[in-house]
């Protein structure tokens, strides 16, 4: 049967032809742009993945399930023949293996680790030996077949003949290659907390000023405009800006409390803008509402808008977090330790008694605090690009960048997941 | 707006709670007390003036309609009587004055916030906050700082019962006020406005988004309320006006025509475009 020629037939037009080239480009160039993302992250996941679960160890000793490679500190890599078989162990481990170095008034068997890289800022703490937290470090071990009792068993070097040292050849070293990313896991942790923490309530109350308390004339909208043009402004400048300002200017030296507040103002204009909007589509209603009934403009903000805008500004924190979480360059000369031998709430460096004038030597329970938040600490972008471009590579550090970057896609996701569920929940209570 | 066929019959449904006052109580009831006096008030949007020269008293517990088309003024001056104005950048009270129980509300001295309070509102759209309906009706309270449970509780009855919405939300207090339908929305917010004991409710087309049904609600409403307070309600529904008020203000183009009450206005009218309006030749 042949189609009759009707009015509505389809042909092959020059228009209809454009319109399917249009359709394969624009698919052509999402699906390549997907394809890399896909490349990336399955690189990354395939690369790093192994270095994560690879060390995950059960054995008696609490919490029951050890991972090596998230929860001690950098690790150098010892490879050498014991007795003509090749071995790989991190540094702790080698120590409790060779028995050398071990305090023999230590009860666990380690030493703390080893200087790092020259190349690397010499900023690495002045290392006291802490037996308590070194033996974390103790029941390192990455290669299974040599296992290593648990640190916390009693007097385990005891039990561990020393070896001899001829035994050992062809020892080679590579820093940082053992993995152990805690202290970058911290920090990084820490200063999305606290950089978040500043820049939500800043950026809240002068959105709230904005939007609600300010009338609208040039000079808000030129602020408004100069707080849009901020978002834009590269981070290496805020970085730089954080530098002058609290590092030299307020005196806080590579500290937390520096990369905090760079931090803070680096995320700030997305905050406030976003938060304008927010508070903007709460219906007048609720405002009207309240003030009719005697509140004040505050009350009416507080109690009758800010719940219901609270879900927007948490949405736009969660762009904000993976802001901060990835950043380098702001961090690089505010806050980040190229390694710390020490978490930031083990660092005491100020006594707790001091001698304060004539009422002799006094109790500051709380002096940890100032030594918390003035000292830098790692994070993992920046330990990131210290283990890919400042140590020597070699086919071992390999496995430490791609699980840092690894935990480190991982550390971002959650944070932004939980804020996602933190918002999903206050919507769900303040429908309207 | 105007949902003149359902309202017409709605008009028969409406059961007069009050017993229909004889002529002479009627006239007793007009020379009542002035409680807000008007007093040749000229308002501005930025440069254009929306009101001209209104100038008459608003008597003490009675209801007060004020009528017209729209953009005649009628809410622009409902919304000064409680200062919403003042929310609206560019507003300002041009001349003269409104004196509410002899102050002048627009004295430097006064503060908005106890205005307010005398003074409540119920809007057009019904606003509910998205919180329980315990909560909407206690919010004013809570504003001043009262949290004693036992007289929360007592508050939420008493509005509830007054708000004529006892009956029908009293074993979900606890729920969220957007549950309930329109009227008993537009009724929460009543109940809400009364719960901090006003002298005066300002009501703005209460009913505007309302069905049939849920109207001849809320002006049963009206008429038990007019027991303990003055109301004053703009309408877009003549025959709202004609139901539920003792006086009517007929407002066209920013400027009073003719206020007297509501019986004379509806039967009789002194001026041509008051009796155009309600018969319904424009607007």
């Amino acid at each position: 049967m042949t189609t009759r020629a009707h009015p509505f037939r389809r042909q092959a037009t020059v228009a209809a032809l454009k319109e399917t080239i249009v359709f394969w480009l624009l698919r052509a160039f999402t699906y390549v742009i997907l394809g890399f993302g896909a490349i990336i992250f399955s690189i990354i996941i395939y690369k790093g993945s192994p270095a994560v679960f690879g060390s995950i160890r059960f054995d008696g000793a609490f919490p029951f399930i050890h991972n090596d490679f998230l929860f001690t500190k950098p690790q150098t890599l010892h490879i050498f023949r014991y007795k003509g078989e090749l071995k790989q162990m991190s540094a702790a481990q080698y120590y409790a293996f060779t028995g050398e170095g071990t305090p023999e008034t230590a009860p666990a068997a380690a030493t703390p680790e080893q200087p790092l890289a020259p190349a690397v800022h010499a900023t690495t703490e002045v290392v006291t030996p802490s037996p308590a937290r070194a033996t974390n470090a103790a029941s390192a071990l990455l290669a299974p077949a040599t296992p290593t009792p648990p640190a916390e068993t009693p007097a385990p070097s005891a039990a561990q003949p020393k070896i001899d040292p001829n035994d050992i050849t062809e020892h080679e070293t590579y820093s940082y290659a053992a993995g152990g990313i805690w202290p970058q896991i911290v920090g990084t942790v820490l200063l999305v907390i606290g950089s978040m923490t500043i820049a939500l309530i800043l950026g809240i109350f002068s959105a709230v000023y904005l939007s609600e308390y300010s009338k609208q004339g040039p000079l808000i909208s030129a602020i408004r405009l100069a707080i849009v043009n901020l978002a834009g402004v590269p981070s290496i400048v805020f970085g730089l800006f954080g530098v002058g300002i609290f590092v030299i200017g307020m005196g806080w030296n590579i500290s937390l409390l520096a990369g905090w507040f760079t931090l803070a103002f680096m995320v700030l204009p997305v905050i406030i803008t976003a938060s304008e909007e927010s508070l903007r589509a709460v219906p007048r209603g609720f405002r009207e509402g309240s003030l009719a009934l005697g509140a004040t403009k505050w009350q009416t903000i507080f109690s009758n808008v800010l719940p219901y805008a609270l879900p927007g500004i948490l949405t736009s924190s969660v762009l904000g977090i993976a802001r901060v979480a990835g950043e380098t360059a702001p961090i690089l000369f505010t806050a980040a330790y190229a390694t710390s031998d020490k978490l930031p709430w083990e660092l005491s460096i100020t006594p707790n008694r001091m001698h304060s004038g004539f009422l002799g030597y006094v109790e500051y329970p709380f002096l940890w605090i100032h030594d918390f938040a003035l000292h830098g600490v790692s994070a993992l972008p920046y330990h990131i690009y210290v283990v890919s471009s400042k140590i020597p590579q070699n086919e071992y550090t390999e496995r430490v960048q791609y699980g840092t970057a690894f935990v480190f896609l991982a550390v971002v996701m959650a944070i932004a997941l939980s804020s996602v569920l933190l918002r999903i929940r206050l919507r769900n209570r303040l429908k309207w | 707006m105007d949902e003149s066929k359902p309202s017409a019959q709605t008009a028969e449904v409406v059961p007069t709670k009050v017993a229909a006052p004889s002529p002479s109580d009627k006239l007793a009831r007009l020379n009542a007390p002035t409680i807000i006096d008007i007093n040749n008030v000229d308002f501005y949007y930025g440069a254009s003036k929306a009101l001209h020269g209104i100038n008459f008293p608003i008597k003490n517990k009675l209801v007060t309609a004020f009528i017209g088309p729209s953009g005649c003024g009628k809410s622009t001056l409902l919304r000064c009587l409680n200062r919403m104005n003042d929310l609206v950048e560019g507003t300002r009270i041009g001349a003269g004055s409104i004196k509410i129980s002899g102050v002048d509300i627009y004295d430097p001295s006064v503060d908005v916030i106890e205005l307010r309070k005398r003074v409540g509102m119920v809007f057009q759209k019904s606003n509910p906050f998205p919180k329980s309906i315990y909560e909407n009706v206690v919010y004013g309270l809570r504003l001043q700082g009262i949290n004693s449970k036992s007289r929360l509780d007592e508050t939420v009855e008493r509005s509830l019962r007054g708000a004529a919405l006892w009956e029908e939300v009293r074993d979900r207090l606890h729920t969220s006020a957007l549950g309930l339908s329109g009227g008993q929305q537009q009724r929460l917010c009543i109940a809400r406005a009364i719960a901090v004991e006003p002298e005066i409710i300002l009501m703005d087309e209460p009913c505007s988004a309302l069905d049939p049904i849920a109207t001849v609600k809320v002006e049963e409403l009206i008429h038990q309320l007019k027991q303990d307070y003055t109301i004053v309600i703009v309408t877009h529904n003549m025959q709202q006006a004609g139901r539920c008020s003792d006086i009517t203000a007929f407002f066209y183009m920013g400027r009073l025509i003719e206020i007297d009450a509501t019986e004379k206005i509806f039967t009789n009218p002194t001026q041509k475009q008051t009796e155009d309006y309600i018969s319904g030749r424009f607007g």
